[in-house]
């Protein structure tokens, strides 16, 4: 019988297979961050051990980063305090690292694949759920947690129990309008947040192949939302091209071996996968969550949804408190809910692509009275590529900020924060209660729709415009 | 309740660990706790998706050490007097049973560590994220998935009654209290080490010839970070 992509790349990483136990897997490439690495750094240190492959290990400093005057020392102290131990931990333990103010500094997610250090077939690892991302290029990346990162530190190994697996066929093509992060939404509505538990997503079909890479890193970025242990996409001329010439991309007769390996590695055609949902793409809108999980979305057109409608009780309960947390009134219009704040960045859509989308549609518009717009670029490196393009006089002169690269707003760790009872259209991943700020309210949309949203100050498609 | 400092917030209670709580340390940090069987009284949770941002919320996130997270917990929550964990009838709760889809979103271990802060021992729920419980089986914090009928009974009967105790037996792999017994999954391995309270590390590292024996197999195009 065939092999699906994730089992070809799990079977190519046994370090050892015994009877009963996980599989230890071996780990190529383990992304590091300030936030999730400080307590396996100390207990590496209290036990004696040493960092096994720092030539396999990556740190970059993005969650708590602040994305103004970045020349400045940090002002929260305990922020400030946790950068430093990430220092520290990356000199001590001779980590690479990518400070603050860095050319190479970026949101992690962003930063791996642009060096061309996420590459198919790889097993990547990172402190962070959204490792995910790295599946775009059909690697096996999935987030762990903090005894997982020292595990990884010190044994470049990690045990995992064989994942099932789920094929996502989106046949047909995507309407003109419709993006990746429109794609994302619809499937996790359509599965739910515990739809892939347990399995590795692979995103097949037309509407798939015919995303660009940066399309492809927002679909497996959400993998996570839906509940899945990693998302991935079998690498094409598409995943290549975008590869080749990349400052950690093989190149010569290396470059040559790989993409011939790179090639066996989509699923076979006889290869059965645990469970399968198909979608057509052509049905598919500009969506936006509603709710506060992020399986809580619908068409931007559409109405916000009446909790008695859910049959089952606990979807039913999840709506009824939700909308009370949203501060939202079943039945009415999602386009007519009105936003304080549009952020535009995070590891879902903080690239070059997304940037250029919301600048096509604020370039001779401007943002609405009394909203509030943030554009923050994925790394520094986009930031330099989006000020090349002129990107960023388009969002000053539309009225938008213009930052430094972080995470900034997508979680709120640095002084980018909603206010209690504010609500913003952000470009992120997650619209958890307070997830923006304590009492903020969070509606998920794509760079398209969140430039068309700051022109009006209500959650717009910028066909309506 | 929104001070990470380690300072604790007024109301938060200062709960004795279990008699059953044995903590080897391993310098500053506690080493995984040994888990065999444990009888307490539970907490009823009645919300589903229960994400790690409530569980912990991001300002608890800066903070570079491992201990101290009980005050944070559900703190978004905690400042709602109604809330559950609020109540002085669940004070000694050490068992947390919740809806379905626990742990979801963010891979931050803080959440499990903030849980066994405050003083739980296991959750029960009808389903947990997988990274949610990995890090919980990690740091020996069982986390026991039991039909949603069973759960559902389970919340009913310590709302009914907060003093009834209920107990997790990972040996016999099954919940007793209220008048049900329910047996749960987990496999022999995990329960094994659980029990035993080994750290991952330890037990890989004595397979080390094999992953030199691996390294040396890899193909050399594969990029290196530095
Ligand atoms: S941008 Fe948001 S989701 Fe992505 S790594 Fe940063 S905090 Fe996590």
């Amino acid at each position: 019988m065939g092999r699906t992509l994730a089992e070809k790349v799990w079977d190519a990483h046994v370090v050892r297979r015994a009877d009963g136990e996980p599989d230890l897997l071996y780990i190529d490439l383990h992304l590091v961050h300030e936030v999730t690495s400080p307590q396996a750094f100390e207990a590496l240190r209290l036990a004696g051990r040493p960092v096994r492959r720092p030539d396999l290990t990556l740190a970059t400093e993005d969650h708590n980063v602040p994305t103004t005057n970045t020349l400045a020392p940090i002002a929260d102290p305990i922020s400030a305090a946790q950068v430093e131990a990430l220092r520290k931990n990356c000199a001590e333990f001779g980590v690479r690292l990518y400070p603050m103010n860095d050319p190479g500094q970026g949101i992690v997610h962003v930063v791996g694949p642009q060096l061309g250090l996420s590459q198919p077939g790889m097993t990547i690892v990172c402190g962070d759920s959204h490792t995910s991302t790295h599946g775009a290029f059909g690697a096996l990346a999935f987030g762990i947690g903090t005894s997982q990162v020292e595990h990884v530190l010190a044994t470049q190994t990690l045990p995992q129990r064989r994942p099932k697996t789920m094929a996502v066929t989106v046949d047909g093509d995507l309407p003109a309008g419709v993006t990746a992060k429109d794609l994302i939404l619809a499937i996790i509505a359509r599965i739910g947040t515990g739809g892939g538990a347990g399995h590795v997503i692979e995103y097949r079909g037309a509407a798939v192949r015919g995303l660009s890479m940066e399309g492809r890193m927002t679909v497996c970025n959400m993998s996570i939302e839906a509940g899945a242990r990693a998302g991935m996409i079998a690498p094409d001329d598409t995943t290549f091209e975008y590869l080749a010439g990349r400052a950690h991309a093989a190149t010569g007769p290396d470059w040559d071996e790989a993409v011939a390996y790179w090639r066996t590695l989509a699923s076979d055609d006889d290869a059965v996968f645990d469970r399968e949902v198909v979608i057509d793409a052509a049905s598919l809108t500009p969506y936006v969550t509603w709710g506060t999980n992020p399986g809580q979305a619908a068409p931007l057109d559409s109405l916000i949804p009446t909790p008695g409608d859910y049959a089952d009780p606990a979807a039913r309960a999840s709506a009824e408190r939700a909308l009370t947390y949203m501060g939202l009134t079943a039945g009415t219009p999602l386009s007519e809910v009105t936003v304080d704040t549009v952020f535009i960045g995070s590891c879902t859509n903080g690239r070059l692509s997304d940037l250029r989308a919301a600048a096509d549609v604020l370039r001779g518009r401007r943002v609405a009275d009394g909203v509030r717009a943030l554009v923050v670029p994925g790394s520094m490196q986009v930031k330099a590529e989006a000020e090349a393009e002129g990107l960023d006089e388009v969002f000053r002169a539309a009225g938008a900020e213009w930052r430094s690269a972080g995470c900034s707003m997508c979680l709120g760790m640095n002084p980018d924060t909603l206010r209690p009872g504010e609500r913003s259209a952000s470009t992120s991943n997650r619209n958890f209660e307070g997830r923006q700020g304590p009492g903020g309210r969070t509606h998920l949309v794509s760079p398209a729709v969140a430039a068309a949203t700051a022109v009006t100050g209500q959650l717009t498609a910028p066909a309506q415009l | 309740m929104r001070s990470p400092l380690g300072v604790e917030p007024a109301g938060a209670r200062d709960r004795d660990r279990h008699p059953d709580h044995d903590i080897v340390q391993r310098g500053a940090f506690p080493a995984m706790e040994a888990f065999t069987i444990h009888t307490g009284r539970a907490v009823p949770l009645r919300r589903s998706d229960v994400d790690t941002d409530q569980i912990i919320p991001s300002e608890w996130l800066k903070r570079i050490e491992r201990t101290g997270f009980g005050a944070g917990l559900f703190s978004e929550w905690r400042a709602d007097e109604g809330f559950v964990l609020n109540n002085p009838a669940y004070a000694e709760a050490s068992i947390l049973v919740a809806g379905p889809d626990f742990g979801t979103g963010s891979s931050r271990e803080h959440a499990v560590w903030a849980l066994q802060d405050y003083g739980f021992r296991a959750v029960i729920s009808p389903r947990f994220a997988d990274i949610f419980r990995g890090n919980a089986l990690g740091n020996g914090l069982l986390p026991v998935q039991l039909p949603a009928g069973t759960v559902e009974a389970l919340q009913t009967a310590v709302e009914q009654d907060p003093t009834v105790e209920i107990t997790v037996d990972l040996a016999a792999r099954e919940v007793r209290g209220a008048g049900l017994v329910a047996p749960f999954e987990l496999d022999d391995f995990t329960r094994w080490r659980l029990m035993e309270g080994l750290d991952d590390v330890g037990l890989t590292l004595r397979h080390e010839e094999l992953i030199t024996g691996f390294e040396a197999t890899r193909p050399g195009w594969l990029p290196s970070a530095v």
